[in-house]
């Protein structure tokens, strides 16, 4: 089932009553979900994520804008009518139900001709289980489970009913580092076996870009990036998405261009074709820089952290925003840790320049 | 010999010799004491002697149509006040819990009867319903208003005497029921709502699976206190029929215990002892049925 958002806003009253206004929690979304994909809205906390889950779920109904379902416009449809499975972020598992009752709580809300056996309802909520590699569990209680095992029943019971869409609210938020990994790759697998549009939230974007068909970026009620992650990743449109994308973070420098050619403080480090004199933001991918004794951009050399596969060269720079200028280089290159400056060149496409009021993605031609 | 107990335990029995010295002094030797003067026949509370030990006190006051009557009204107000009582208040706190306007302003109107004295309460109630030869009270007005005849609810029937007692007990637990209930509805996570909706859950169905087993330790706590509150029913009486509750056929076991020691027919502290230890047992008796019924409905 595709989604389709049209211009979907959502405005709050302001809870401060003394300040007058509203708060735009979803600002004029418009995206399309193809059918049976796997979506990450990705955006740091605060950002409108939710609130979108939320209208789409139903829950919350948008200002203006609409929703679509494949070809129906389910904008005013209550929840239960749009075929929506919901995961909270803390479960809401009912805490006095056995997570057999639990996973055939929707099931027996059905009415008229859908209305099922008690046989039935247990093969259905049998199957989800395992399905989510629970029905070992059947006759617990919530209380009684980790948080890894609550988190499959409550996917069981969003799925159980076999719903159109999928949707998760930060699904991996309340479980630790390991875990995170393996439910991770879990969902990924229960969406790739039903075939369910699925969308989850999350404020992890190695979360998101790991197992997302498509990401989409948000701030501030604003959506700022929608595609593939590894080409969000690549080609950021703005200094937002560049900056927030990505682990160790981009680096960052102030920067200007002079005759087609990219200067950090007095070093020209890049040809940039075709793009006009002014300042610029310049960001470098930490992948991005080569370890070069003739190269051209130099950096204090802080410290150098060894961590197998992969050097991490810790160094400064005056016109750096970050505090330190992290560099990742493969372990095979060496480095004299004696010396105070290292150098370094730059690879064409792990370098990106914004513009410095609008912080837009400014593109070049790279050799 | 014995274990030298350590400083920390000492310490620990240090604090809590305080508490143990007044417990023991005014709430465990009292009891024991009542239970004692219980089986001393005859006991005169002047001279602290007594004819000898036995169960007659028991055997007495288990004849006494008086005691008989109490335990009738006693177990009358039980069963009927707590159950409606705490219904009633259920249905308030989730009106309560489901409206924004007016909300705060309703919640303090509904808290009002428990700041105000039992006695002045009553007061306003015998005004309300007692028919005298100059008025026949306002609840009178109204029921001929209807079309109906006076009742005299306080020196009349039996029936009409309880009504007003149900009546009167209801109105005064009932804040304390809905300042319980209005908060434990409120700290059910909304998210557990949210996930009912989204199955398509009828509102009766989430009240009944998902809000009541929520809510049904503090339902729980209200059904126990409000037995316990119940039983020991007096003051509430008092302030509507009087002090001669024998007389009004309207006596609770509390009321004819405190009869027994300083009423008209007082001095008798021996049969006083032995009424309340009755009612000590009755409400025991009740306080573990509960327990045994709450093991299988109340979720924690």
């Amino acid at each position: 089932m595709k989604v389709v958002l049209q211009n979907l806003t959502k405005k709050f009253p302001n809870r401060d009553k003394k300040i007058k206004g509203e708060v735009i929690a979803v600002n004029d979304f418009t995206f399309e979900i193809p059918d049976g994909k796997l979506i990450g809205l990705l955006g740091p906390s605060g950002c409108g994520k939710s609130t979108t889950l939320n209208l789409i779920s139903g829950l919350q109904k948008p200002t203006s804008g609409q929703i679509f379902f494949g070809d129906d416009d389910v904008t005013n449809l209550p929840p239960e009518n749009r075929g929506v499975g919901l995961v909270f972020q803390n479960y809401a598992l009912y805490p006095h139900l056995t997570v057999r009752k639990n996973i055939t709580f929707p099931l027996e809300n059905l009415k008229g001709k859908d209305k099922l056996t008690k046989e039935e309802m247990n093969q259905k909520a049998l199957e989800a289980a395992k399905l989510v590699q629970i029905d070992e569990l059947m006759e617990r209680k919530p209380s009684e489970l980790s948080g890894g095992q609550q988190q499959r029943v409550a996917i069981a019971r969003a799925l159980v009913k076999m719903p159109r869409v999928l949707l998760l609210d930060e699904p991996l938020s309340n479980l630790d580092a390991r875990l995170r990994l393996q439910t991770r790759e879990e969902i990924r697998r229960i969406q790739k076996e039903t075939q369910i549009t699925t969308i989850f939230v999350t404020h992890d974007q190695e979360e998101a870009m790991s197992i997302s068909d498509m990401i989409v970026v948000m701030k501030d009620g604003v959506m700022h990036q929608m595609g593939k992650p590894q080409e969000v990743y690549d080609n950021p449109i703005n200094l937002f998405v560049a900056t927030f994308l990505g682990t160790p973070p981009i680096n960052v420098f102030d920067g200007y261009v002079k005759n087609s050619t990219l200067y950090i403080g007095e070093e020209a480090v890049l040809a940039v074709e075709g793009v006009k004199d002014q300042d610029v933001y310049v960001g470098v991918r930490p992948e991005g820089f080569i370890l070069d004794e003739n190269g051209p951009f130099s950096c204090d050399l802080s410290r150098v952290e060894i961590m197998g596969r992969d050097i991490s060269v810790v160094s400064t720079h005056a016109l750096s925003h970050n505090p330190t200028v992290r560099s990742i280089i493969s372990a095979e290159n060496h480095i004299n840790v004696g010396s105070e400056k290292v150098r370094f060149a730059l690879k064409p496409y792990k370098t990106l320049i914004f513009n410095k009021e609008t912080e837009e993605r400014i593109y070049f031609e790279a050799d | 010999m014995m274990k030298k107990l350590s400083n920390s335990s000492l310490k620990g029995w240090l604090y809590l010799l305080p508490a143990i010295l007044f417990l023991g002094a005014f709430m465990v030797y009292p009891l024991i004491d009542v239970f004692i003067y219980s089986f001393e026949e005859g006991y005169n509370s002047a001279s602290q002697t007594y004819f000898g030990v036995g169960t007659y006190n028991y055997s007495y006051v288990l004849h006494d149509p008086y005691f008989l009557q109490a335990v009738k009204n006693t177990f009358l107000l039980v069963i009927i006040t707590v159950p409606l009582s705490t219904i009633i208040a259920l249905l308030i706190s989730v009106g309560l819990n489901s409206i924004t306007a007016l909300r705060n302003f309703l919640q303090t109107v509904y808290f009002l009867p428990y700041v105000t004295n039992t006695l002045a309460v009553g007061l306003v109630f015998m005004i309300l319903f007692k028919k005298t030869a100059y008025s026949d009270g306002f609840i009178n007005l109204i029921i001929m208003w209807f079309g109906g005849g006076a009742i005299d609810f306080i020196d009349g029937p039996y029936w009409a005497k309880m009504f007003v007692l149900c009546f009167y007990t209801i109105w005064v637990v009932m804040p304390f029921k809905i300042l319980i209930l209005t908060t434990a509805l409120a700290s059910v996570n909304q998210d557990y709502y949210n996930a009912a909706k989204v199955d398509g859950t009828s509102k009766f169905r989430i009240f009944r699976k998902i809000t009541l087993p929520m809510i049904s330790p503090m339902i729980f706590y209200l059904v126990i206190t409000g037995f316990i509150g119940a039983f020991k029913a007096y003051s509430d009486v008092v302030a509507i029929f009087g002090t001669d509750l024998n007389a009004a056929e309207m006596n609770t076991i509390v009321g004819y215990v405190y009869d027994m020691l300083y009423g008209d027919s007082g001095g008798y502290p021996s049969y006083a002892s032995a009424a309340a230890i009755i009612l000590f047992a009755i409400i025991l008796t009740i306080t573990c049925i509960n327990l045994l019924i709450s093991k299988k409905n109340v979720h924690y």
